[in-house]
């Protein structure tokens, strides 16, 4: 949404001018172009075909028989649950940091937003072992953690989800700070004049105003998260129950029974595409 | 053992293998021929294309630059990783020429696609304990690891490693408690190695390639456990003549020097 | 609740500098062409902008240690920046829910509010299905709903169509009429400023070039700017009796000044002829026409010679002289007609 020009606050009626305007842009009408629409598709094929081999190596028949074993539910609710707990934390650290990038003048900004992105770049396990080195029992902060505290991360399914919002805040912190930076500020001061606070402007107009981004990063943050598998294997390990996800199990059955692996990818992707059709069918009728 | 390489060159290329599967939040079917495969180039007439298991990655280095420097013009080129990936790998049609495994269960998986015939083992791979060097958990056997209070890390059931200390563990007739399975020998080290764990059962070879960093301990039950390490040209060898002598090289005195001293005993 | 104000802002390619003084329930209009620095002197009234120099004082508070939203002020912004998010109870609400007013109440006092402005039934909308003045009233509503002791509005009507502007400028000088605080409004559009203002402030190049009634600066305009804005002719030259001299050019007036001196008169006063009219006004001269445009009603004459003027003639006129761009002619204006004020 754009209130950036006078138009858009005037009366659709009478201001003839902006209503012309905004009808010409619309009616650009004709036949598509294939400039655009071959590369879609073949895109959309690339993407999909992979998708297509799962289903059609998928070993039908004894496909309930394999859903109904415990350890893939285990897996599955650990996956989910995991996946959920790191977003929710991705949010209440990401959208802050988003903010103070999108919104405060500090030095070394640039450097900062760069840092962020580090964990998109690294390669997962790498971002493991790094988490370890930090977190591990013996790590820098981990050995305090334990000698203070009690805490190790490693091998718990706190550490899960610790190695998953480490590798999936970045999509949200990227897409927030966007949704940021190209909302009107205006707003924030006009809320400003009106005596809010801050803290409350945040809450009660830049927040609002940035949710659909907001969500979008969420949303990229949850799947990012549900599929990681290098951290996590590498800082919580892998054992059922506490910290085997799917993406592991998924890994393990790989080693021996390919078949096997087939069955839970596609558990995998069934729920995540339901849950995330649902999700966005949600935000574009609210929206 | 300073001819290995260090342990991160071997840790991270095995790492970053995996890693791919991470990206797509879910596995990737084994259908996938490894798009780093060098045997992507085709077998030219002077170039062999050798599969082989993660923990053969110093020695088989090495004596690949042997082979090279006795047949000048000829290159060699190592896919390393899981067995039981480079395995699907050469049943989903991947181009190599030798294929040495870590388990003779993976390489049944090729022999009973018929893409390869009379395997032979050419080295044997036996459990340590391994612990960090100053053994925080002060472990000198195998029972030692069943203390709830000792954090033990495992290879997975899936991956030959694991197989073995199951065997080695049922032969003992002990029960341990493992606070993670890892996904192969090297992540298993990399946590002794960091100290997250007190103790893992893993290769001595992979004791010794880590060069001090951690301490091997022996333990009579791992003679029931013994891993055989499979070797065999490929019926469909682009390589022809160069893969059998690949492997000839392997299973010569030569190639017995430089395995026994990485820690392997031969068969 | 008056305010008194020294305003300066320093930019790099611009300097705003003005003494600015309210007094209760007065309302003063900033007027000025586009970056003259009339939204900066708002902005910085409201905290949005920093002073570089001066002090704001309400009351004999000072308001300029204070942040935006800790003045007691109320702010109508040119595209009235609703919240998208929130129906026009709640943009209205948004003020006293900040003061602390629970939320009952608040929108008690929100709803009463819209009533005033009209809206009563519109208080669900959210501002994307409120016409343009309605979304105007829901912005003053808003303003006014924190009880501000001084009331800024930016450009309040320039977003509106000709026809709505009509109305909402009529209703909103209505509810200025019933606020007892200062209010400053901002606007480059000479009618806002004459019917919504008790004073106007010229700005210019960010300092002040006129103030006054907004009859006094129509009768008496001291820049071009101004006297195009209030569409007179306006010359400054020496003064000496009843004869203003601008530059070589002789221009007689009716009131008697010394030294110097503005002499304006409105387009309308000039009469024009093909050839050298008969009898003798006593400003006569021979002028050009550099262009002839639709005025209203009637026809404005560009005219250069000694002195470029406006002159403003019916459609017949136009006709009967056989007007062309280009063309030579006499024009003459009365002296009585004409209006010298001291520069």
């Amino acid at each position: 949404m754009d209130f950036s020009t006078p138009e858009h606050a005037g009366p659709p009626g009478p201001s003839a001018g902006s209503g012309g305007r905004r009808a010409a842009g619309r009616g650009v009408a004709g036949r598509l172009p294939w400039m655009l629409v071959l590369p879609a598709v073949a895109g959309l094929v690339f993407l999909v075909l992979p998708l297509a081999g799962l289903l059609i190596r998928a070993p039908w028949p004894t496909l309930l028989e394999r859903l109904a074993e415990p350890h893939v539910l285990e897996a599955l609710r650990l996956s989910l649950a995991c996946a959920t707990v790191a977003t929710a934390c991705c949010l209440l650290l990401g959208v802050p940091l988003a903010w103070l990038l999108a919104r405060v003048e500090f030095p070394g900004r640039r450097l900062v937003r760069a840092l962020v992105t580090v964990p998109l770049v690294l390669p997962p396990v790498v971002g493991g072992v790094a988490l370890l080195l930090v977190l591990g029992r013996r790590g820098l902060v981990g050995q305090w953690l334990e000698s203070s505290f009690g805490v190790t991360l490693p091998f718990t399914t706190a550490g899960v989800i610790v190695a998953e919002a480490f590798v999936a805040m970045p999509f949200l912190v990227i897409s927030v700070e966007g949704a940021l930076r190209g909302a009107d500020q205006r707003f924030e001061e006009a809320a400003a004049t009106l005596g809010a606070s801050r803290w409350t402007v945040f809450r009660r107009v830049t927040l609002p105003m940035v949710m659909p981004g907001v969500v979008a990063g969420a949303v990229l943050c949850w799947a990012r998260a549900l599929g990681e598998f290098g951290a996590t294997i590498t800082f919580a390990g892998n054992f059922p129950g506490t910290t085997r996800t799917m993406p592991l199990a998924v890994y393990l059955a790989l080693e021996t029974e390919p078949e096997a692996a087939i069955v839970l990818s596609l558990v995998l992707l069934a729920v995540s595409v339901i849950i995330l059709a649902s999700l966005r069918d949600r935000w574009v009728s609210a929206a | 053992m300073s001819r290995r390489l260090p342990r991160w060159a071997i840790a991270l290329p095995v790492a970053l293998a995996l890693a791919g599967l991470s990206g797509c939040g879910s596995g990737e079917p084994a259908a996938t021929p490894d798009a780093g495969s060098s045997s992507a180039a085709g077998g030219g007439a002077g170039e062999v294309t050798v599969f082989a298991a993660a923990s053969l990655t110093g020695t088989f280095t090495e004596l690949g630059k042997t082979f090279e420097a006795a047949h000048p013009g000829t290159t060699v080129r190592f896919n390393f990783g899981s067995s039981a990936t480079l395995a699907q790998q050469i049943v989903q049609g991947a181009p190599a020429d030798v294929f040495a495994a870590a388990s003779p269960a993976t390489m049944k998986t090729v022999t009973d696609a018929s893409l390869a015939a009379s395997p032979v083992t050419f080295v044997r791979n036996k459990l340590q304990i391994a612990v960090p060097k100053d053994n925080p958990a002060e472990v000198d056997e195998l029972k030692d690891l069943t203390d709830a209070k000792v954090k033990v890390a495992l290879c997975a059931e899936q991956v030959p490693c694991g197989a073995a200390a199951v065997k080695a563990l049922d032969a003992a007739g002990l029960k341990v408690t493992p606070v993670t399975l890892e996904q192969d020998v090297k992540a298993t080290l990399t946590k002794v190695e960091l100290g997250e764990v007190d103790a893992a059962l893993v290769y001595r070879t992979d004791v010794i390639a880590s060069a001090g960093k951690v301490t091997g301990i022996e333990f009579p039950e791992a003679d029931q456990a013994i891993n055989d390490y499979p070797i065999a040209t490929l019926a469909k060898a682009p390589a022809g003549d160069l893969a059998g002598q690949f492997v000839d090289l392997v299973l010569s005195q030569q190639g017995k020097d430089v395995l026994t001293k990485a820690g392997f005993e031969a068969p | 609740m008056s305010l008194d104000a020294r305003l300066v802002v320093t930019r790099a390619a611009f300097t705003l500098d003005l003494d600015l003084h309210v007094a209760a329930g007065e309302v003063v209009a900033l007027l000025g062409p586009n970056g003259a620095g009339k939204t900066t002197a708002l902005r910085a009234l409201a905290g949005l902008t920093g002073l570089s120099e001066g002090e704001i004082v309400l009351d004999g508070r000072p308001l300029h240690t204070l942040a935006a939203e800790q003045r007691p002020i109320g702010m109508v912004f040119q595209d009235y920046l609703l919240f998208p998010h929130l129906s026009a109870l709640d943009n209205v609400a948004f003020g006293p829910r900040c003061q602390g007013v629970p939320k009952a109440e608040a929108r008690r006092a929100a709803a009463a509010l819209l009533e005033r402005v009209g809206l009563a039934d519109r208080a669900a909308a959210r501002p994307r299905e409120l016409s343009g003045g309605q979304a105007q009233r829901v912005a003053l509503a808003r303003a006014l709903a924190v009880r501000p002791e001084l009331l800024l509005l930016d450009e309040p009507l320039a977003a509106l169509d000709a026809h709505t502007r009509l109305e909402i400028r009529s209703q909103l000088r209505r509810h200025l009429a019933d606020f007892d605080g200062a209010t400053v409004l901002v606007t480059h559009d000479p009618l806002d400023a004459m019917v919504l203002a008790d004073r106007l402030i010229v700005i210019e190049g960010g300092t002040i070039v006129q103030q006054g009634t907004p009859a006094e600066v129509a009768r008496r305009p001291r820049t071009d700017y101004v006297a195009r804005l209030v569409g007179l002719n306006l010359y400054r030259g020496v003064a000496d009796g009843a004869l203003v001299k601008v530059g070589e050019w002789p221009l007689h007036t009716s009131e008697n000044l010394e030294g110097p001196a503005f002499v304006a008169f409105p387009p309308a006063a000039v009469a024009l002829y093909r050839s050298r009219p008969d009898g003798s006004p006593r400003n006569l001269w021979q002028a050009r026409i550099g262009g002839i445009e639709r005025h209203g009603d009637n026809v404005r004459v560009h005219l250069d010679g000694p002195v470029t003027a406006f002159a403003d003639i019916t459609p017949a006129a136009v006709a009967d002289l056989d007007l062309t761009p280009g063309q030579r002619i006499w024009a003459s204006v009365k002296a009585t007609e004409t209006h010298a004020y001291p520069a």
